[in-house]
C-alpha cells in the first residue's frame, strides 16, 4: 500500500504527501524536536543511524543531522530556519554534506504545511532544488551519473506505465 | 539496470517503447508509424533487443516485436527508492505521533 505520494510536478520540485493520524502540533513538534526527529527521520531499513541532532528552531536558526552507516564516515544534512509558524508551516533549507565539513553544491528549499482535519494532519513536504541536475541527483543518489538528461521521458514513461 | 537507461535514453527508440506498449507490431509497421526507415527501425530494435526490452514474436512471414514488462518494471522500482525512503521514515514518524498524541490526550483528562 503506498500511503506516502510523491510527485514531481516540475523540473525542480519533489513533493511527498502523508496524512498522519495525530494532531498538527504534535506532528509539527515530532519535525522538528530532536528527541522526536532521532526516532524517526533515519531510514533504518538502510543501517542509517544519528550520531547527533542539534536543532536551533527560530528564524535563522540552524540544525544539524549527523548521521552515519554502520558506524562509516559521518555524513549530515544541514541547513537553517526561515519561517516558522507552528503548527501549519515551516521553511527551511537543506543541505547534504557527504563527510564532515564537505557540503554538495545546491540548497534546497522545504516548505512543510501541516493540515489538519478530525484529529489527523496531512502534511505536505515541498522540496525545491536549485536546478533539475541537483534534483535528479538526490533521487538518483547512488545510481551511476549520465542517466540524468533520461529522467523526465522515462518518468513520463513510467507514469504512462502505472496509469 | 544501466543498459535500460542507455537503450531508452534515444528518443527515437523511446517513441518504439511506446508505440509497442499499445501492442506488438511488425518491423515494417513500426517504421510506417514513427516515419523511419527500416534500417533505422533494425538498428534501435536490435539495442532495444540486447536491452531484454523487446522480444521477437514470430509470426508467419513477419518479424513482430513486443515489449518485455521485466526491464521497464525494474525501472519503476528504481524511481520507487526514493518514495520508499520517506514512506518508511513517514511510518516511523505515524507510530510516533500516534504514541505522542494518545499521551497528551491522557495528560488532560
Amino acid at each position: 500500500m503506498n500511503r506516502t505520494t510523491m510527485e514531481l510536478p516540475s523540473d525542480t520540485e519533489i513533493v511527498i504527501t502523508r496524512t498522519l493520524g495525530a494532531r498538527a502540533s504534535i506532528v509539527f513538534d515530532a519535525w522538528t524536536k530532536p528527541e522526536h526527529l532521532r526516532r524517526w527521520w533515519a531510514p533504518k531499513s538502510r543501517g542509517v543511524t544519528f550520531v547527533q541532532c542539534d536543532v536551533d528552531l527560530r528564524p535563522g536558526g540552524t540544525y544539524r543531522y549527523v548521521l552515519t552507516h554502520g558506524g562509516a564516515e559521518p555524513f549530515a544534512f544541514l541547513g537553517k530556519y526561515i519561517e516558522i509558524d507552528r503548527p501549519a508551516r515551516l521553511v527551511y533549507t537543506q543541505c547534504f554534506e557527504p563527510s564532515p565539513g564537505v557540503a554538495m553544491p545546491g540548497e534546497a528549499v522545504i516548505t512543510v504545511t501541516f493540515e489538519e482535519r478530525d484529529g489527523s494532519t496531512t502534511l505536505v513536504a515541498r522540496e525545491v532544488y536549485p536546478s533539475k541536475e541537483v534534483r535528479d541527483g538526490v533521487l538518483e543518489s547512488g545510481m551511476e551519473g549520465g542517466m540524468r538528461e533520461t529522467f523526465e521521458q522515462l518518468e513520463e514513461l513510467v507514469g504512462s506505465l502505472r496509469g | 539496470m544501466h543498459e535500460t537507461f542507455t537503450a531508452l535514453a534515444e528518443p527515437n527508440r523511446l517513441r518504439i517503447v511506446e508505440l509497442l506498449r499499445h501492442g506488438s507490431r511488425a518491423v515494417g509497421d513500426i517504421g510506417v508509424a514513427l516515419h523511419l526507415n527500416q534500417p533505422q527501425v533494425s538498428k534501435h530494435l536490435r539495442v532495444l533487443k540486447e536491452a531484454g526490452l523487446v522480444e521477437v514474436e514470430p509470426r508467419a512471414q513477419q518479424r513482430v516485436y513486443g515489449l518485455r514488462a521485466q526491464p521497464l518494471r525494474e525501472l519503476d522500482r528504481w524511481l520507487e527508492r526514493y518514495r520508499r525512503i520517506w514512506d518508511e521514515r513517514l511510518d516511523e514518524l505515524d507510530e510516533l505521533v500516534g504514541e505522542l498524541d494518545t499521551k497528551e490526550r491522557k495528560k488532560k483528562r
